[in-house]
Order: structure tokens, then C-alpha cells, then sequence
């Protein structure tokens, strides 16, 4: 059947780029491929920033709807993915062992978890090119420097990355299925969105320590206002993603 | 073959809170294809997944391939197999895509056409992994444990669920990875399996092994062979125990039937042929039966069902 010698042992690991390679594509397929995660990840943020800009339902304040939803809308792409896709993700390879099969293979975790970044900011580029051009059809006109736009964005990243691992890492795949869909919810109402902060009062003061409203707040001043660096937006969301990403460093189980 | 041991187990004693799954366990496995057998429960997932590497003894240490698992995972990783008892693979991921890229892993992988079709798995490599069947799914963990022409595989419950086809098919594939030079370690409760496989068993149970060796010496050294005939009923079975050698039993469990039990040889058959034609009886049905794997593991871990 098979010629003598076929399974002769000729062991050895691929170079380490090779592996990262390999593996951000197969995230970023599987990330791609799943049909929920899509309607998270693109429907819902395409349909609110059209939806939003062209009836008026909720007061944006002063200034085209489109110039206050954008920058809004573009925080959720970036928390849909790095936080709520990635955690119910990776919460059910987890349950479905794919986490411990890979942790017998070459690929080192740390490599695993660059491809599974990379896989995330993949297709984070991927919304923000469709946003971008929603919102330019719209008649958005954004202002800004385009470095405060992306440190924002990086350090969102990171910050709704090290909260998505942790949830994923200790909890049941169920549980965050539901968790992570229900703060989705919460943060998109109250995470200044697409509703000002303003509108919740006294409450506001706290809401604005969330990560969502840092990096909603912080593009808005950026892309509608021209602010310059959003230093306290920046600092909000650096001790989430350090205070995230170091407990699930610490708490998150393989299996 | 060589002779150092690929995997050596001393003294292992793994336990989760209270309860002891692994108590002071000694393994050498050499080359060829050891098989860990033992009930449910025994604790044989345990010792394998020590072995790969996922979980830390509390006790005693455990070498693979001459590293430590744990400490040396990074140079142990590459050059060992894995096929886990269920799992592994995304839900979303087709057959195909998954092998492809375990195979893309690795230095020098199999040819994944070749090994998909030597499965049976060529025709549903763009079926997503969910949609397999749970025996497809079986040799696709099967395909991605070799794929990267490993030294050594773990295969746990290899052909646990699998047809009779695909059972064949995965022993085959293990004959040819042992022709090849591949060390397999693999766990099973199917007896068949290891007295088919096996260069080596190893029986556990409660945690520890409680029998080694070659298949045939476990046979041999184990239970007593059995002669079985039929007869006239009530025929004077302490007459003819008198006529056998010393360590001989002689019964008549049925009416009519008689079982002898002892080291069954052609000598004692003519024996009891013998006796019977002296006695008049003319002895029909006779049966040696040779006692199998799965006779010296229930007499070794008893034949009550565990919960």
C-alpha cells in the first residue's frame, strides 16, 4: 500500500515565521468563515453607522450625524473583534481541545497568541477599510492626526484583547458565549457609541473609565474635534490592556 | 532497534485534589508499539498526557526521548506525535485545511494527499470538522499525530468508535509506522488491539502497572490453559484427576461437560483420551482454548464492572 520507509522519522519544526504564518491565516480564515462573528464584526457596526446617520433618532449634537457615529462605530469594529470575537473564539477551541493539541505542536503559545493578534488586527483593517468607505459615502469629514488615530486603535486592541482572554481563559465556552455577547450589548449603549455620555447624567463620570468610551471619546476628539494626542483616553485604555492582558496572562487555563 | 527506552517512568504519582489518579506508576516503553491497557479509569490517559507534556507529576520523574516533558517541551514538542482522546480541531475547519496545517508546522511533513487517502479521508478533505463523522474525525487526530514524521506518537484511544474497516485501517497504519522505525505508544481497553499491535503491554490499574511484558509472555505466564470435552454426564471426576498431572483441576461445570484446566500439551490430551477409552466414553466437542489477553487482564483486574 504504502512504500516501505514512507514514515521513516525525519523530525523537526518549522521556522518560527513560517509557523507564525501559518497560523495567523488559519485564525484569520476561521475568524472570517464564521457567520455570527461576521454579524457581529461587520453587519451590526455597518448597519448602526448607516442606520444612525441617515434617520435621526438619537441627537448627536452639533455637526453632521455621520462626523459624531464614524468615529463611534469604529470603536465597536475594534471591541467586536478584539474582545467579543476573540473571546468566544477562543473560548470554544479551548472547550473543543484545539488549544491543547496545538500546545503539543511546535508552535510555541506565544507564537500561537501573535497569530491570533495578527489574525484580530487583519481583520480590524478589513472593518475600518469598510467603514471608512460607508462613512465617506455618508459625507463624513474626518480631522485629525492619523498617529493619535492608530495608537488608539493599537492600544484598544490590546486593552479588549487582554479582557476577551480573560474571559475566555476561565470561564465555560457557553458562559462566554452569553457574557461576551451581553457586554457587547451594554458597552454599545453605554460605551458612547452611539449615545453621547452626556445623555446618562450623573453616571457619566464613571462610564468614561470604560474602555469603550476611552477609545470612542478619544477618536471623537481626534477625527470629529482635531484634538491633538487624547493623552487621557491613551491612559484609560493603557492600564486596561496592562491590568487585562496581565490576568489573563495569570489566569487564563489551556484546557 | 534500539535499545535505550523512548519513554521511562519512575515512580509517577499524579493526583487531582483528593483523589489519586496515578500512584508511584514505573513505565519503560521501547521501541516498536507499547500498548497501556487498563480499565476505565486506571489512570493511562494520565501517564500519556505526563508524557506529552501537559501535566506536571506531583511525584517521581518521567523522561521522553531522554527530556523532561515539562523543561524540555520546546525540543521535545517537534519531535513527538499526538493524538488526543477526542478534540483537537477547530469546529470550523475543514479536514484538508486542518492536516494541511499541522503538516505546515513541521520541517520535513508527510505528503497530506498521500496520507488522507491511506485514511480513507481523501474525499471529504473540504467537509468542516463538525460535519465528519465521529470515525472520520478519529483519523484525521490519526493523520495530524503523524503528519510531521515524528519519532514517537502517543495515540490515546486510537480506534475508540471506529467501524471494523476503519479499525483495520488505523492497525495498519500502525504496522507500517513501527516497520518504519517509529515508536508508538498507544492507549486501548480493546485486548484484540494490544495482542495485535503490541510489542509490549503494559496492564494498569489503580494507578500503577500490575503487569509487563510481550503478549505472548502475558499469556503465558498468566491464567492456565483450559481443555473442554463432552461426555456422558456424571463420569468420575476424581478418578480422572488421579490419572492427570499434580497442578491439574478436573470439573464437570455442566452435565455432559467436562473442563480441565492446567498446561495443556499433547501429553495430557492422550492422557484424557485414554482415560476415556478405558472408561468407555467416546469424548466429543474437544477444545483446547488457549487463554488470550483479555482472560489475564480480568484475572488481574477483576471481573466485577467498575463505576
Amino acid at each position: 500500500m504504502t512504500a516501505a520507509g514512507t514514515y521513516t522519522p525525519r523530525p523537526g519544526a518549522a521556522p518560527l515565521p513560517r509557523m507564525i504564518a501559518a497560523q495567523a491565516a488559519l485564525e484569520t480564515r476561521m475568524l472570517l468563515r464564521n457567520g455570527e462573528q461576521l454579524l457581529l464584526t461587520v453587519v451590526i457596526p455597518a448597519l448602526l453607522l448607516v442606520l444612525f446617520s441617515t434617520v435621526d433618532v438619537v441627537d448627536t449634537g452639533a455637526g453632521k450625524p455621520v462626523d459624531f457615529l464614524a468615529p463611534g462605530v469604529l470603536a465597536l469594529a475594534v471591541m467586536s473583534t478584539a474582545f467579543t470575537g476573540q473571546a468566544i473564539a477562543t473560548g470554544f477551541e479551548r472547550r473543543y481541545g484545539v488549544l491543547k493539541r496545538l500546545a503539543s505542536s511546535p508552535l510555541p503559545r506565544w507564537a500561537l497568541m501573535t497569530a491570533k493578534t495578527a489574525a484580530v488586527l487583519v481583520t480590524e483593517i478589513l472593518q475600518v477599510i469598510l467603514l471608512t468607505v460607508i462613512a465617506f459615502a455618508l459625507g463624513w469629514s474626518p480631522h485629525g492626526d492619523p498617529a493619535a488615530v492608530l495608537l488608539l486603535l493599537v492600544l484598544g486592541t490590546a486593552a479588549f484583547s487582554g479582557l476577551g482572554l480573560l474571559m475566555a481563559g476561565t470561564l465555560k465556552a457557553e458562559a462566554t458565549l452569553a457574557a461576551a455577547n451581553l457586554v457587547f450589548l451594554l458597552l454599545l449603549v453605554g460605551g458612547g457609541v452611539i449615545v453621547p455620555l452626556a445623555k446618562f447624567g450623573a453616571a457619566q463620570q464613571v462610564l468614561e473609565l470604560l474602555p469603550i468610551s476611552a477609545l470612542s471619546g478619544g477618536l471623537r476628539d481626534v477625527l470629529q474635534h482635531g484634538a491633538g494626542m487624547p493623552w487621557g483616553d491613551l491612559g484609560i485604555l493603557a492600564v486596561w490592556a496592562v491590568v487585562g492582558l496581565a490576568a489573563a496572562g495569570r489566569f487564563f487555563r489551556w484546557e | 532497534m534500539r535499545s535505550e527506552p523512548v519513554v521511562q517512568v519512575r515512580g509517577l504519582v499524579k493526583r487531582y485534589g483528593t483523589k489519586t489518579a496515578v500512584d508511584g506508576l514505573d513505565l519503560v516503553a521501547g521501541a516498536g508499539v507499547t500498548a497501556v491497557l487498563g480499565p476505565n479509569g486506571a489512570g493511562k490517559t494520565t501517564t500519556v498526557e505526563t508524557c506529552e507534556g501537559y501535566r506536571r507529576p506531583d511525584g517521581g520523574t518521567v523522561r521522553v526521548l531522554g527530556l523532561d516533558p515539562v523543561r524540555e517541551a520546546a525540543a521535545l514538542r517537534p519531535r513527538i506525535g499526538v493524538m488526543l482522546q477526542s478534540g483537537g480541531v477547530y469546529s470550523g475547519a475543514r479536514a484538508g485545511e486542518m492536516l494541511r496545517h499541522v503538516a505546515r508546522l513541521h520541517a520535513h511533513p508527510l505528503d497530506v494527499d498521500a496520507l488522507s487517502e491511506r485514511l480513507g479521508l481523501g474525499s471529504c478533505g473540504r467537509t468542516s470538522y463538525r460535519r465528519l463523522s465521529g470515525g472520520q474525525q478519529q483519523r484525521l487526530a490519526l493523520a495530524m499525530a503523524v503528519v510531521g514524521r515524528p519519532e514517537l506518537v502517543f495515540l490515546d484511544e486510537p480506534t475508540a468508535g471506529l467501524d471494523p474497516q476503519a479499525r483495520r485501517a488505523t492497525w495498519d497504519l500502525i504496522r507500517d509506522l513501527r516497520a518504519d522505525g517509529v515508536s508508538v505508544v498507544l492507549t486501548t481497553h480493546h485486548m484484540d488491539e494490544a495482542e495485535q499491535l503490541a510489542d509490549d503491554v503494559a496492564i494498569i490499574d489503580g494507578g500503577r502497572v500490575i503487569a509487563q511484558g510481550s503478549p505472548e509472555a502475558l499469556c503465558r505466564g498468566g491464567a492456565e490453559n483450559t481443555l473442554r470435552f463432552g461426555g456422558r454426564p456424571g463420569l468420575d471426576v476424581g478418578a480422572l484427576l488421579k490419572a492427570l498431572p499434580a497442578d491439574c483441576t478436573a470439573a464437570e461445570p455442566t452435565p455432559g461437560g467436562y473442563r480441565i484446566t492446567g498446561k495443556i500439551d499433547p501429553q495430557l490430551l492422550a492422557t484424557v483420551t485414554s482415560w476415556c477409552a478405558q472408561h468407555g466414553v467416546m469424548p466429543d466437542r474437544i477444545s483446547v482454548e488457549r487463554h488470550t489477553l483479555e482472560d489475564v487482564f480480568l484475572e488481574l483486574t477483576g471481573r466485577e464492572l467498575r463505576s
